[in-house]
């Protein structure tokens, strides 16, 4: 019984990595952009939001938690908001190629997140061993008495620090967003059809613009969880591993509406811990299963692509740039 | 007087860039990656630009061992830009390099492994190449069957199978682990030395150089002379002509993907039998996304890739130096190239498109 | 109705230029309130321009437009929809994806989560006012081609248009569909709403519309009252008095048979047929035209016979000229060229079917026999050869014959397509509006080459959209309309209101009226 809470829980704070991943994927993808630069952003999020608490936590005598949550936050935000940014100039205003551009942003990214994390130590003067104690605390803090009185179900729904409910949350509201606002129906028809969106009079450019940069965003705070909740504060190197790519799968899997990304999202998870709870597994074989998350998502590839079912296709217009006529 | 609201800049695709201009567009973009490289250095070291690429230089070929690893490093990079350049003239967005190497690297190892004292030499690596090789196409062809059949995307289609090869990878490691308990193989027959590619006259890694060189020229031959590489290329332009021309574009992007993936899968080889002698899943290193990029930005150019290849390891073996005395992370090297990749990206839109201020029309 | 007219849109003198051609020349028009004007013309006489103007896509180079008594300028799609003009496109711009409801309030500023059920309320209302069936919670992929564009109609009520301007509305509909559509706009027309509708199909103009106006190689002909027109009179002033164009026309030279076609269907993705039991046999020794408005089934026609083309039923015989025959129906170019047949085809879309436009003119050449030779390596020899010829014989302007073909104009691509279908010496050639955008130099050169097919004994169909040209070139002509032979005429004594009429020569809307 504990063994199956523990792996439940462990599913859940796996998958809500990926699962802001996944999300800012969407974001971006419903707007036609294929942004290959996930990986690469999560670890932008991640080091940026640590390096905020770090100098903050570093530069006063009494750290306040959660203000350094705030500012970690923000940085992490900004951060990969900035590299969807780039990501969107270099293919929306000078045509690069999306694939290619993806690509070079997620080396570019993955670098970057190495590079200050390895280097920070060394940059500020030799402190040692980076970490933000007291965001991190804050981060991690569970629901106070739920999660503590309720037993298993509490333990199961409430023991979990804020930014796995914000990213169900936000799941949530961005399909509601998607499926129901002005916003949201302009987003959807500027990644099918760019030509009618602008016809009707949408500014497809800034839509790109703009679903491209939050969703980067979003997907920053991906890293940010990883960061500060999931390994408290501190950096490893590569520690994020290819959870960046994973996200990308899931969006697939979902089939670009965030809120199957939500259960989609533990269901990775749950796949991606697996072989360490199914006892008499030997290390042979762990390896084994982790490939499932993986295989999972070829399969439902394939099944999409034999189904042909219009409402679970891709954005129609994904990866395609789109130039008005040139007269 | 009518005032048409029309953006600034009148933008028209070019006819066509004399060589020169090309080239010179080029060579600003890369000075400018060059100079943002050198400022974030000198931010985060102090180090004045002169300074900081003459360490690079250092790093790169300051010794004859360096200037071997560069090599040796650049065709690699070179190898898995080959393997790609026919996929991607056809249109065919294979993201799944980095897996092709693995399986073929692992398909070295098994062979080293296995039958590294039941064979002769020659024999040995006859069996292995031919064995790697295939495992790539392998690799390569299970993806572009479905998308020749259903139009299953490829790209995260061969995204999704590269974690598959690493898993595959790992799953070996777990065997073959020595010392146990260590989760790695270490050198595979380090006292037969069973498999590993020989030194040729006297330089360690000659034979790869001779491998790739002469890939090189026959993936030249394939791509510009040969009836395939002509149909390759009819089918990435437009699948309406090639129709047109009677040729089976199925066919084309099945028999293609193999040889990419078959080439990749030389790669992984490469890599194991030829320098690392050793299997793990961090062997291509990001080697089969960066060269994605590569064969992007020749455009299918061989010679172009040489250039590209050698500058991009170049610059990434003297990130490292910096690094290395700086005592930051070697993850500079990543970077640098990525902010290379990003100038040079946009500058193809100056080669396509010319930009004019707008004339004021004449009331 | 023409009494007391309220001009609801005045053209005055517009004119609009694209480069040297002159697509509008001062143009004057007005459609009143409660009025179907229809806007007849061949393809290339301007109709479809001179509505862009009014929609926001061009902007006029010379003239007034004035709407409701008021001088205005249009220069977006936005102020058009804000002058209450509506323009239902030959191509429906819609999202696949979403609802009916979701595409007509799409760009529109509804509130921040607007109400659909009350936009469908609302839309629905305006279906039941006019006469349309729509169902505002169905997808578009789900629609047929009349349902998208009731959805267009709406999507265009829906913002308030009481200038309405539809494209070849009926190109894409079914008869019955065709009726239903007409009530439809009988019923905006009651309601005061002024139409415009581009079509060539002379029928429609007389059934649904008020006046005409008939424009003819962007010239404004005349304006007349429906009612005192008739298919001949108005096919009269489409197509012009007969110019003569100076091309040669010599006598066929011994004609056989050489393609027989029976009873060829044909069917698209879509499950909509495309052609619809054609027969007829071309002879070897003469140009056989194709007519037919645009559409008609041409492509398909062309593209089935070299075997790019799915067919459902029929045949497809090539009589061998020493003899014997070969059925050709279902099978693959490679297939058809395994048999030693020589099929040359120049397709409507020259580089993005005829020919590989980042290669160079010597890649090209090779299109079609670069298996030549055992070796597994090109053979560039005879390709470079044949581009020097061709460029040498037919005057092709190009940098070089290595210099990517996309990059050259238009005549000279041609030029490089057809040198390469005629060098393979062909028993039957097919060529696709051959001149379509090209000078009259270019053009004339050719005729000459499909008359040169002609006395070498070859079997050349030509699919023209210019009637004189296909008059004085062809020796008979087979005039398609709506996928159907609606006709085949001797081009030595046909008169252009003949094949006027048979290109028009629709089944009647609704039988018996």
């Amino acid at each position: 019984m504990t063994i199956i809470l523990t792996f439940l829980q462990q599913a859940i704070r796996q998958g809500i990595i990926i699962l802001f991943g996944a999300t800012g994927e969407i974001i971006t993808e419903k707007s036609g952009n294929l942004n290959l630069g996930v990986p690469g952003i999560m670890y932008m999020g991640g080091i940026a939001g640590l390096m905020g608490g770090f100098f903050y936590e570093n530069s006063v005598a009494e750290p306040n938690g959660w203000v350094s949550v705030l500012i970690s936050f923000l940085c992490a935000f900004l951060c990969a908001a900035l590299a969807g940014l780039l990501f969107c100039f270099l293919t929306t205003t000078l045509r690069a190629n999306q694939n290619v551009t993806g690509l070079a942003l997620t080396t570019f990214g993955v670098g970057f997140g190495n590079f200050f994390g390895g280097s920070l130590a060394n940059l500020v003067g030799g402190v040692g061993q980076i970490s933000v104690a007291h965001a991190a605390r804050a981060y991690q803090s569970s629901i106070p008495f739920l999660s503590d009185h309720l037993g298993p179900v509490g333990q199961l729904l409430f023991s979990y620090g804020f930014m796995t409910y914000l990213g169900i949350i936000l799941a949530i509201f961005l399909t509601w967003f998607l499926a129901r606002t002005r916003v949201g129906l302009n987003l959807r028809s500027v990644g099918e059809n760019p030509g009618a969106a602008d016809a009707a009079g949408i500014n497809v450019t800034l839509y790109k613009y703009l679903a491209t940069t939050l969703g980067a965003g979003i997907a920053g705070l991906g890293g940010l969880y990883f960061v500060m909740d999931y390994s408290s504060g501190t950096w490893t190197n590569n520690g994020l591993g290819d959870r960046g790519w994973l996200a990308v799968a899931l969006v697939i899997f979902a089939l670009w509406k965030p809120v199957h990304a939500i259960w989609g999202s533990f269901v990775f998870g749950g796949l991606y811990l697996l072989y360490l709870y199914i006892p008499g597994l030997g290390r042979e074989m762990q390896e084994i299963f982790k490939m499932f998350p993986y295989i999972v998502t070829i399969i439902v590839l394939i099944f999409t692509s034999l189904r042909k079912r219009r409402e679970d296709q891709p954005p129609a217009a994904l990866g395609l740039p789109y130039f008005r006529e040139e007269r | 007087m009518r005032r048409q609201k029309e953006p600034l800049f009148q933008m028209s695709r070019r006819e066509e860039l004399p060589f020169l201009k090309a080239v010179f567009i080029r060579a600003v973009a890369v000075v400018l990656s060059l100079l943002v490289c050198a400022l974030f250095i000198f931010l985060l070291t102090g180090l004045n630009p002169a300074e900081v690429y003459a360490t690079m230089i250092d790093g790169a070929v300051g010794t004859s061992r360096r200037s071997w690893i560069l090599v040796r490093d650049a065709m690699v990079l070179l190898c898995v830009s080959l393997a790609l350049a026919p996929a991607f003239r056809m249109r065919f967005w294979n993201i799944g390099a980095e897996g092709q190497i693995l399986v073929g690297g692992v398909a070295t190892a098994a062979c080293m492994i296995i039958l590294g004292d039941a064979l002769p030499a020659p024999a040995l690596m006859l069996v292995i190449i031919v064995t790697s090789v295939l495992a790539g196409a392998i690799w390569g062809l299970i993806p572009a069957l479905f998308k020749a059949r259903w139009n299953t995307n490829e790209t995260l289609f061969t995204l999704m199978l590269n974690y598959v090869a690493i898993q595959i990878v790992s799953y070996c490691v777990v065997f073959w682990e020595n010392p146990a308990g260590s989760n790695s193989v270490g050198v595979i027959n380090p006292s037969t030395n069973a498999g590993w590619l020989p030194s040729l006259f006297g330089a360690q890694y000659g034979w790869n150089v001779v491998i790739v060189l002469v890939l090189t020229a026959v993936m030249y031959l394939y791509m510009n002379h040969s009836k395939q590489g002509y149909e390759v290329a009819v089918v990435g332009e437009s699948e309406n002509t090639a129709r047109y021309a009677g040729i089976s574009v199925s066919r084309v992007i099945i028999r293609t993907m193999a040889i990419s993936g078959g080439i990749a899968g030389l790669a992984g080889f490469i890599l194991v039998s030829g320098s690392g002698h050793t299997i793990s899943t961090t062997i291509a290193d990001g080697r089969g996304y960066t060269a994605i990029v590569v064969a992007w930005l020749a455009r299918f150019n061989p010679v172009y890739m040489i250039l590209i290849s050698f500058f991009l390891t170049f610059m990434e073996r003297g990130a490292i130096q910096i690094a290395t005395a700086y005592n930051l992370s070697e993850y500079a090297s990543d970077m640098v190239t990525g902010i290379i990749l990003f100038f040079i990206l946009g500058s193809e839109f100056f080669i396509n498109y010319q930009l004019r201020l707008r004339k004021k029309e004449a009331a | 109705m023409a009494q007391a007219a309220q001009p609801a849109i005045e053209l005055k003198n517009l004119t609009k230029r694209f480069g040297k051609v002159v697509a509008n020349d001062h143009i004057s028009l007005t459609v009143n309130r409660g009025e179907v004007l229809a806007l007849l013309g061949e393809n290339g006489s301007g109709k479809t321009t001179l509505m862009n103007m009014l929609s926001g896509i061009y902007f006029p180079d010379e003239g007034h437009i004035f709407v409701g008594g008021n001088e205005v300028t249009i220069r977006s799609p936005k102020d058009a929809f804000a002058l209450g003009i509506g323009m239902i496109h030959q191509h429906f711009k819609l999202v696949d994806v979403l609802t009916a409801v979701e595409n007509i309030i799409l760009g529109l500023d509804e509130g921040a989560v607007p109400d659909l059920k009350e936009a469908a309320r609302k839309i629905q209302a305006l279906a039941d006012r006019y006469g349309f069936e729509v169902d505002p919670f169905q997808k578009i992929y789900r629609m047929s081609v009349s349902q998208k564009q009731t959805v267009e109609i709406l999507k265009v009520l829906y913002r308030g248009a009481d200038i309405l301007i539809l494209d070849e509305p009926t190109a894409v509909l079914t008869p019955q569909e065709t009726d239903k559509l007409f009530q439809v706009l009988r019923n905006m027309r009651a309601d005061g709403k002024a139409i415009i509708i581009i079509t060539h199909k002379l029928n429609e103009v007389l059934e649904i519309s008020d006046r005409v106006a008939i424009l003819r190689k962007g010239e404004h002909i005349a304006t007349v009252e429906t009612a005192q027109a008739t298919e001949s009179s108005l096919t009269e002033m489409m197509v012009g008095k007969k110019v003569s164009l100076n091309i040669d026309r010599p006598d066929p030279v011994n004609p056989t048979p050489r393609l027989v076609v029976e009873g060829l269907s044909c069917v698209d993705a879509q499950g909509v047929r495309t052609l619809e039991d054609v027969s007829f046999t071309a002879m070897a020794g003469e140009i056989l035209g194709v007519a037919g408005v645009a559409g008609s089934g041409q492509r398909e026609l062309l593209e089935s016979i070299a075997g790019l083309y799915p067919i459902a039923s029929g045949r497809i015989t090539y009589l061998v000229p020493n003899g014997g025959e070969r059925e050709l129906a279902g099978m693959h170019p490679r297939e058809i060229r395994a048999l030693g047949i020589s099929l040359s085809f120049v397709p409507e879309d020259r580089l993005g079917m005829g020919l590989v436009g980042s290669m160079g003119m010597t890649g090209n050449m090779m299109l079609k026999n670069y298996r030549a030779g055992r070796l597994p390596l090109l053979d560039r020899k005879p390709p470079r050869a044949l581009a020097e010829q061709v460029k040498e014989q037919l005057e092709v302007v190009t940098p070089g014959i290595n210099y990517p073909v996309r990059r050259l104009s238009g005549g000279n691509v041609q030029k490089v397509l057809v040198g390469r279908e005629i060098a393979a010496e062909p028993n039957l050639f097919m060529a696709a509006y051959a001149v379509r955008g090209l000078d009259i130099n270019t053009s004339m050169t050719i005729y000459r080459l499909l008359n040169e097919q002609k006395q070498r004994g070859a079997a050349v169909i030509y699919v023209g959209e210019d009637l004189d040209v296909l008059l004085e070139l062809c020796d008979r002509i087979l005039v398609l309309c709506a996928g159907q032979v609606s006709g085949i005429v001797d081009a030595r004594r046909a008169t252009k209101e003949e094949v006027g009429l048979l290109m028009t020569k629709t089944r009647k809307v609704g039988e018996g009226k």
